[in-house]
Formats: structure tokens, sequence, C-alpha cells
């Protein structure tokens, strides 16, 4: 049977019985799916429920210790990505699979062409690429080089790598976990005519907005196996959720509270732009005890810079920092820690821990050159063990134990385990850069729980995140960040989120005084 | 000063220059198509030895000049294999292997030296690469002897960085060898096989190394010694890097880095040379090439998988 030949309704994948263990870890049992064609069909699952991984299996980056793979009707040979590709699959990988120092045309270029081609026809190339764009609404310059890209436009070339290959089958694996609502607004677009020109598309997900927004099936697998599948138009946010967790999630609601003193003060700052990142402009804030500061803006606009201000990465240029009422003479990291700023960072992968190093080693990157973890020069493993597993039960981080490296938890357990490392000194100043991004819903009703009882205990919490759901939930007041500027702080409440949204387009900005 | 300017102004000056870099440029060619794909192969300097050896042995033993340089190419090839089994698929420390294959060759070449030739004394010689004789061309004032009495060993050194630079950028092929080093799940992603093209660079590249070392013993020299490689592998690592991974540049690296060898014998034959302990004189070309390559390497784009071994399916 020729792809041509299938008629709409026929199946166009049909995955059935897949099982993948991982040594002491099933990550698939069982699984069953079948896709049709123009058909959008969500994978919902909590992190570590094995979506990745059956994806990985179809893609044939696994080879399924168990069950078989059809594409249009023909079995999908095993742990091999080149016959998926050729069977009409294409992966949008969630960790891009992208070669930055090449440029765009040649990461979509790459594979396409037989090896042993004496040339490259970069010229027909580039017109299919220049097609593909403007049919998919896929903007992205050729020539540039995907080193220089934004994250939105790594993924555009993603996506075109896969059309540029005339992939039938389109996955998405957590595509928008990166995008701003904005990228996530055009992403949908392109999904929608992919669908149009008969593709169909399995999007991984744990947004459920998104996925009621864009599927029209979905399939919850729990602990490796599917619990459920359902129409989207015959179910909702609440009961997809219960599913995806097996009991009744709500997401933490933080009551009003009284501040109480300032404890760090940012009087007119302004920080170096680094390369392209923005650097702050002209900035004041104050970060009160018992007050959740909520920071919104589209990504890539000075959130960087004040998150590095704070956990002392950057030293400001002009203007004043204060800390419980004394101006700061020197800056570095270990100072913030001195301070007792708990840093939570963006990227827990590459800054926030060491993947090749353990829960416990992890958990101690901090306080190690203090008593309990060492005394006179020499670590106490002992002590730093107990902290690990007391983190470890608290926080409740699913992991094999103290010892294992922590790059093999899930993101949602690396988060809290990073929790855990920052909140146990019973910090005084919170920086949550991005805390819950990636997480599923389980683990960010949990993280946000854990913000929210800090700031009840006293603790400032500046709380940096792109998604305005978030902000507006948890935050006693809101920042709004444009090109390096901040706006005035808006109580809880005083302004809807298209109000916010016009200042994180800059609207609001101009002419505006410094009321110092 | 005048010492200097005659110097570079004689032909016989430039004629050495491009000599003295053409071995460079082979083996520097042969350890930047390693490097591109995401392996640093550290056997170039005993890839370097046993391709000097083996060619000149197999001239010796009656082959013509040009079966020598193939007998080279496939000894570097077999231990090219070795290295790209040990990195590629089982993933070990490219530095220790590399460093266990330079020792393994240069010990392999001079066991299998003693056994060939037991009762030797002093090196035999054999009949090496004579300079071309070409009409109107080889008789050009300067540039006739600067490069058309070059032996055609060396025409093909360059030619050979011509065509790893094309393959480089003009083929799919190179594009896919690209990839292989700056990320390697690209590659995998797009149907390719890693090890494959890694394996495939390692042992075309130690190819080059060693018929890079076959010129110092069927084109520079007529006899193999022991110590005649003399850390030249060591110079093409840091050509590599002096050329920003660029096959162009590399080679001008290489010329550049001839020229220093090139004038430093040169001066100790003048007046200079009497009154500066010779060593300076040996040690010159080094020190300029660590200069030059803490200047040139600065923007260097590293790829960014070199070193960083890929397992499939590993999570």
């Amino acid at each position: 049977m020729t792809r041509a030949d299938v008629q709409a309704g026929d199946y166009v994948l049909r995955l059935d019985g897949i099982a993948k263990r991982f040594g002491p870890l099933v990550a698939n049992s069982g699984i069953t799916l079948d896709l049709k064609r123009g058909e959008v069909v969500a994978l919902l699952g909590e992190n570590g429920a094995g979506k990745t991984t059956l994806m990985n299996i179809l893609f044939g980056h696994y080879v399924a210790d168990e069950g078989t793979v059809e594409v249009f009707g023909q079995p999908l040979p095993p742990g091999n990505p080149r016959a998926a590709l050729a069977a009409g699959v294409g992966m949008v990988h969630q960790h891009f699979t992208l070669a930055d120092n090449l440029s765009v045309l040649d990461n979509i270029t790459l594979g396409t062409e037989s090896l042993w081609s004496r040339g490259r026809g970069r010229r027909a190339a580039r017109e299919r690429i220049a097609a593909l764009s403007r049919d998919f609404g896929l903007s992205v310059h050729p020539e540039a080089r995907v080193g220089t890209l934004s994250v939105g436009e790594r993924q555009r070339v993603e996506i075109l790598k896969a059309l540029y290959r005339d992939a039938r089958i389109l996955i998405l694996d957590e595509p928008t976990a990166v995008l701003t609502p904005q990228e996530t607004d055009a992403l949908f677009e392109t999904l929608r005519k992919a669908i149009a020109a008969g593709l169909s598309i399995i999007f991984i997900s744990h947004k459920l907005h998104e996925v009621m927004a864009i599927a029209d099936r979905c399939i919850v697998l729990r602990h490796g196996k599917v619990v459920g599948e359902v129409d989207t138009h015959a179910t909702d946010r609440a009961r997809l959720a219960a599913l995806m967790v097996g009991s009744e999630v709500s997401l933490p609601k933080a009551e009003a509270r009284r501040p109480g003193p300032v404890l760090m003060r940012l009087d007119r700052v302004s920080t170096p732009a680094k390369g392209t990142a923005t650097g702050l402009r002209d900035v004041s804030i104050d970060l009160c005890a018992g007050q959740i500061v909520g920071l919104a803006g589209v990504s890539g606009n000075g959130q960087a810079a004040l998150a590095d201000l704070v956990s002392g990465l950057v030293r400001p240029d002009e203007g004043r920092v204060e800390i419980a009422g004394e101006e700061l003479r020197s800056w570095t990291p270990r100072q913030a820690l001195k301070h007792h700023i708990a840093r939570i960072p963006e990227d827990r992968h590459k800054t926030g821990t060491i993947s090749d190093f353990s829960l416990t080693e992890n958990a101690v990157l901090e306080g190690y050159s203090h008593p309990p973890f060492s005394r006179r020069s020499w670590m106490d493993w002992h002590a730093a063990e107990r902290f690990a597993k007391d983190i470890i039960a608290k926080y409740d981080v699913r992991c094999q134990g103290p010892s294992q490296q922590i790059r093999l938890l899930s993101g949602g357990n690396m988060q809290k385990l990073i929790l855990g490392r920052v909140l146990e000194p019973s910090p005084r100043i919170i920086l949550a850069n991005q805390p819950v991004r990636g997480l599923d819903v389980g683990a960010i009703a949990y993280v946000q729980s854990r913000l929210i009882a800090a700031r009840d205990a006293g603790a400032a919490v500046l709380l940096i995140s792109e998604d305005l759901d978030d902000i507006q939930s948890l935050s006693d007041v809101i920042h709004v960040m444009s090109e390096g500027r901040l706006s005035p702080a808006f109580p809880r409440g005083t302004k809807t989120a298209a109000e916010l949204g016009l200042w994180m387009a800059g609207q609001g900005f101009e002419g505006r005084t410094h009321a110092a | 000063m005048s010492y200097l300017v005659d110097i570079l102004v004689s032909a016989s000056f430039w004629a050495a220059v491009i000599r003295i870099a053409s071995p460079l440029v082979l083996a520097t060619m042969g350890e930047l198509i390693c490097e591109r794909a995401g392996v640093l192969n550290l056997g170039i300097e005993g890839i370097m030895v046993i391709g000097a050896f083996t060619g000149w042995l197999a001239v010796y033993q009656g082959l013509p000049l040009w079966g020598g340089v193939g007998v080279a190419m496939a000894a570097g090839m077999l231990f090219g294999l070795l290295h790209a089994t040990l990195t590629v698929p089982f993933g070990l420390s490219q530095h220790v292997v590399g460093l266990g294959v330079t020792l393994l060759a240069t010990s392999t070449s001079s066991f299998a030296y003693r056994l060939a030739l037991p009762e030797v004394t002093s090196p035999p010689k054999i009949v090496p690469f004579q300079p071309l004789d070409l009409p109107v061309l080889s008789d050009l004032p300067f540039l006739g002897e600067v490069l058309f009495t070059q032996t055609a060993f060396t025409w093909f050194a360059f030619a050979i960085a011509v065509l790893v630079s094309v393959i480089l950028f003009r083929t799919p092929l190179g594009l896919a060898i690209r990839a292989a080093g700056e990320n390697p799940s690209a590659v995998e992603a797009q149907g390719l096989s890693v090890s494959g093209l890694r394996m495939g660079a390692v042992i075309v590249g130690s190819g080059l190394m060693a018929m890079g070392g076959a010129f110092l013993t069927l084109s520079a020299f007529s006899s193999f010694f022991f110590e005649m490689v003399n850390g030249r592998g060591w110079i093409c690592v840091a050509l590599v890097v002096f050329g920003a991974w660029m096959p162009g540049k590399a080679v001008l690296g290489a010329i550049l880095f001839a020229a220093f060898d090139a004038l430093q014998i040169r001066l100790q034959q003048t007046p200079i040379g009497a009154d500066l302990p010779y060593q300076v004189f040996l040690m010159a070309p080094y020190v300029l090439s660590i200069l030059a390559l803490i200047l040139m390497s600065r923007r260097a784009e590293v790829p960014a998988a070199l070193m960083t071994p890929y397992s499939k399916g590993e999570r």
C-alpha cells in the first residue's frame, strides 16, 4: 500500500503492545495507540509516565522489548530512525537535535541527500524551504546560523526538518515547554495548517489548556501504562488532570497577606548587556518579607539580568543594592548565599545541578563549605547524605537513593531536590526563576505550594515566569519587564492579563519618568 | 637584518618551506577530518611513524614509490581502525586511546624494523621521489624553483588539502561529518549513523596521517630512522586548532610553521648563528607557533561535540 492509497479514516499509525524497561524501571508496558489521518492525538502524562520513551521507540531511538509499530500498514523495523523517517514519521524533539554551528539550511538538508553524491543542491533546497516556510507559516532565514536563533525559531527549524522530508506523521514532544504564549499561538497556527494538509500529529504535553485547544483525542499515560483515552470535546481539564495523576489536583491559591519589612532593595540599578542579552535599565524594586513579587515578561527582556544580579553573578554598573537596609559593597554568589538568598535557577540541568554528581553531592553544592557538611576542610559525607535523605523524604523526590546520579531523575524530581537544597536552610530571600517550567501538574502544584509556604514563613520571593497564569495566581505584587525596564508595581488583582500583555509588549514605559 | 631579507627573497628558502610543509599538510588534514567528526586522534604521532616505516620498507622491498605510499596509507588506516573501534563504539577516553595508539605504533615500527633488518647498522637508503622537471614551468625564474621543481608527492599533499576542503564544505558527506562533530543526536535524528561517520573519518584521517609520515621517508629523506617524526604529529594537532578547524587556514599554518623552521636552519649559518646557542634556533619555530596559536585560536569555533562519545539510546 502506498501513502496515496490511504483514505481518510484509515489508521496511519498503530503501536501495539509496546513494552520497554530500563534496568528495574518499567518505562512502557502494553501500550497500544492508533492514529488516523488528519487527527491530533495528545499524549498526556506526568513526568516519567513514559511518553518520551514511547515516542523514542516509535522513532527508532530505542528498541522496544515487546510490541510492534506499523506505519501506513507496514511494520517498522525496530531501532532504525532512517526507516522511521522514510516511512514518513517526523519528530520534533523536546531537546532540539540541531547543530548550533551549522546553518538552518545545513541542519534541514542533513541526511536528505545521498552521502556519495558529488555536490549539494543548495539552491533547490533553499527554494523548497522557502515554499514550506510560506505554506506553514514558519518564517526563518535559511542561511542563519542555528546558534544565533531564538528558541522559537529553532523549533521552527525542527518542524521544517520534518516537513522537508515529507513527514506525514508529526510527533511533537513537549513543544510548548520552551515557548512564549505568542510563539505557542504561532505554533498552533502552523499545526492547523499541517492538519489541513493531511498530516497526523501526536502532541505530547502536560499543559491541559493547550491539549484541549489542539487535540481531537487524548491518551493518558501513568507509570508506563495507558490509563485512559478520551475525546477532548467530551471531557474537561479537571477530569484530564485527575486521570494524569490518578487523583484530583488543585493548584494552590495564595491568600493575600500584609507584607513585612523590605529585605532587598534595588535602587535605580543598571547592569551591562551581556552579548545579545539585555541588561537592566534603571530598575528599582522592593522585595518584602512575606510577599511574592511576580515578574512577567517575554523571555529575553532582562529577566536573566535581574536573576543574575540577585544571585550575585553580576554587579550593578549604576545604582544601589541594599539588603536589609545596608548597601552592598562587594557582591558575589558567595555573598548572596551568606545573605540567605535561595536561588532556584532557570535551567536546572545546566546551572541548577551537576548531572553526573549524586543526589547527595548536588544537595550540598551550596552548603558544602560549612558545618555540618564540612569541618576544618574535611567533608562530612555522612551529614551530607543525611541531608539528602531528609530532602528526599520531605520533598517526595522519587529516586533510587541518595547515591543515584541526578541526571537519571525526571525534571520534576530534580526540581524538588533543588527546592529542598535551597529552602531547607530557611532562606530570607528566594529567587524562583521559572520554577515550574516543563513540570507536570502534580509537580507544579507541589512547587507552588512550597513557595507559598516559604512566603508565609516570612521569606521574600521573587518569582520570574513567562506564564501569566502562574504569575497572576501566586503573586502579591506584579512587575512587568520589557527591554530591561521595569513597570511600576501592580498589586494583586489590579491589572487584567490583557493589560499586563500590553506592558509586556513595551507599552506604558514611554515617557515614564522615574518616581524615585 | 640584512641576513633575514636575503633569506626571505631567496627561491631556495621558499622551496624548502613548501617541502617542509608537505608532510604537515597531509597529517593536519587527517587530524582535521577526525576532529571535525568529533574524535580527537592523538594517535597521530605514532601513525606518522608507522607510515614513515611501512612506506619506506615497501619501497625497500621493491615496490614502486606510489606503492609505498599506498602501503603506508593502509597501515595508517589499520591503526585508525583500532583507534576508532576503541573510541567510537566503545566510547573510551580519546586521550588515553590516542596516546596508547601512538606508543603502540611507534614501538611496533621499531620492533618490525629490527625484525626486518637485523644485521643493518646504518639505515639503508632507497631512491626517493625526484623533483619534477616540467617543460617551461620548471625553468621559470623563482616560481620554477619554489613550486615546479617540488616532487609529485608535494603536489599530491596540497591536492589532498583542496579535496578535503571541497568534501567537507561542498558535499552531503562533508555536511554529515561536520554535523557528527557538532551534534551527534542531530545526525542520528536525521537517520544517519554517527558511529559509521566517525569511524570512517578516523580511519581515513589516519590514512592521511600515515601518508604524511611516508612523505618523510619517501620524499624528504631516503631512509628510515626512529626519531624522524620528532613531534610533527603534535604540531599537526596544534595546526588544526591554529586553523580553527578550517582546511585552508590549517594549510597556511603549516606553511607558517615550515617557514619558521626553514628560517632557523638558515639563520644558524649566518654570523648570528655563531653568537647564539643552536638550541635557541631549534626552539624558535615552536615558540613562534605557540604565540601564533594564542593569537589565532581566540575566536576559533571548536566542534561542539569534540571528544564527546556518543552512544545511541542513552538517557
